[in-house]
């Protein structure tokens, strides 16, 4: 816990008052953010089709169809999108930070570094963690987009829903505060996969076998932490849009 | 100059260092022999302060490093070169972006003056026009001489080397073993070399400190300690495992 706590402090420093380079983290908004986007596409697209189509399955008994492409938007924007994109890129994104560094840790490259005047939280924890922070969001909008676009594609076209109802009802029933909700919620769920890549990857002993088991405690560790933050920052999101 | 008084490190229960005092001057040529996973490695990563002991002092030129954050060793750091024993390369780096990136992290240089000092580095150390290459294409004896190069890049006045010649054939090694020695002139830095290779030591050392129990046991020049006659000295130095185990 105390080394938790040593790098959170680390990367507050660091953040602030460290020696960081603004090249470091665009160059891994690059591979974090943009070479991530197929990933989240997808899979925003491919739970939009099948909520819009699950939806209009049982909504389409009472004759609620156009209410359809509403829940979908609202699912997406809220829960779904930042939810299933986060899962996506600690998957992706995680799992090789805690093998990059956890690599670099086992064969000395992290004393190399220290001992090349570089403090390893300003070059590899800090752009990693901002860069995720940044990108996370980015992300979750377009897996959102892609979601109520391909659903809307789903619904409209092949299911028959009316699409000026169903429409006006996803425009009425989506708010402002569905979509915010859904990008803070990315802005945490980045900061909190990127943290737990790069402490497992540091926090790495035995050689392989511990890169191995340093990389896979990210996924679980990362994924299960996404889904508890995921409803307490519901509940707290959704008492502070109600006093708002 | 390197002081070290009292150094205690223990790993559990693993006592590896039991009180090492020892002192390097500035310019000279200091060698660290003992047996394998005698605390040799550990000891280096103390005086590099990659390590904190539990007990102990180590000075780096009259500063005391212990209990120092990472920080402000940075600074310290800025006089130290570490050759480490796998060359600890990146590997997501080409050759030159390994050599120049003291200089690149720094942000005093120009790219074009970054490369020519990568350049000449390099041939310092009998490499050409590998800027290009990667780490993985690179053959044990050039990695350690491209981890070498990328430690002197800086001009650091006192150079640490673990286990230089670990792993490579005698060719290879004498050529490692000259270029520490020719590194040492050229530059006139302060050179701590680990090692258990006992022609390193001849060729490089002007003086060796034994370490054994955790200790420095003597401290010689290699003259006197190829011509030691003191048995665990000899057993070191002529490789004889039978009778007691005695280092």
């Amino acid at each position: 816990m105390s080394q938790i706590w040593e790098l959170i402090v680390g990367v507050c420093y660091s953040l602030f008052r460290g020696d960081w380079k603004m090249s470091d983290i665009v160059n891994q908004i690059y591979l974090i953010g943009v070479r991530s986007q197929l990933v989240v596409i997808v899979t925003g697209a491919f739970t939009g089709l099948v909520l819009v189509a699950q939806t209009y399955f049982q909504f389409h008994k009472f004759g609620m169809d156009t209410m359809t492409l509403a829940v979908n938007s609202v699912a997406m924007c809220s829960e779904l999108g930042p939810v299933l994109a986060a899962l996506m890129v600690s998957g992706r994104v995680g799992a090789a930070m805690a093998a990059e560094l956890g690599t670099m840790k086992v064969s000395e490259q992290i004393d190399a570094l220290r001992t090349l005047n570089t403090h390893p939280v300003d070059y590899l924890v800090l752009p990693r963690i901002v860069a995720t922070t940044i990108a996370m969001p980015v992300l979750v909008c377009e897996a959102i987009a892609v979601g109520i676009l391909a659903g809307y594609f789903l619904g409209v076209y092949i299911l028959g829903i009316d699409p000026v109802y169903s429409w006006a009802n996803m425009v009425n029933i989506t708010s402002v505060d569905n979509v915010i909700t859904g990008v803070i919620k990315g802005i945490f769920f980045g900061c909190l996969i990127s943290f737990i890549g790069c402490y497992k990857g540091l926090s790495c002993k035995n050689g392989a076998q511990g890169v191995g088991e340093a990389t896979t405690d990210t996924v679980v560790s990362a994924s299960i932490a996404v889904l508890m933050l995921n409803f307490f920052l519901t509940l707290i999101l959704s008492k502070i849009f109600a006093v708002l | 100059m390197i002081q070290v008084k009292g150094l205690y490190k223990s790993f559990g229960n693993q006592h590896v260092l039991r009180g090492v005092d020892m002192q390097i001057q500035a310019g000279e040529a200091a060698i660290i022999i003992g047996r394998s996973g005698g605390g040799k490695s550990v000891l280096l990563k103390h005086l590099t302060g990659l390590i904190c002991p539990d007990k102990g002092e180590i000075k780096i030129n009259g500063i005391d490093i212990v209990g120092m954050q990472e920080r402000e060793l940075l600074k310290i750091r800025r006089e130290m070169a570490v050759m480490f024993q796998g060359a600890a390369l990146f590997d997501s780096m080409t050759v030159g972006e390994n050599v120049g990136f003291y200089l690149q992290r720094e942000g005093k240089k120009t790219a074009a003056e970054i490369a020519k000092a990568v350049e000449s580095t390099l041939e310092l150390v009998d490499l050409r026009g590998v800027e290009n290459k990667w780490p993985s294409d690179l053959s044990g004896g050039m990695k350690k001489r491209v981890g070498l190069a990328r430690a002197i890049i800086h001009n650091p006045s006192i150079v640490f080397y673990d286990e230089p010649t670990a792993g490579l054939d005698p060719v290879v090694s004498d050529s490692i073993d000259k270029l520490i020695k020719r590194i040492c002139e050229v530059k006139k830095v302060t050179t701590v070399v680990i090692t258990h290779d006992m022609r390193t030591t001849r060729t490089v050392g002007e003086r060796v400190f034994m370490l054994s129990e955790g200790q420095i046991y003597l401290t010689l020049t290699p003259d006197e300690l190829f011509a030691s006659k003191d048995p665990k000295v000899y057993q070191f130095v002529n490789g004889i495992s039978e009778g007691d185990d005695i280092i």
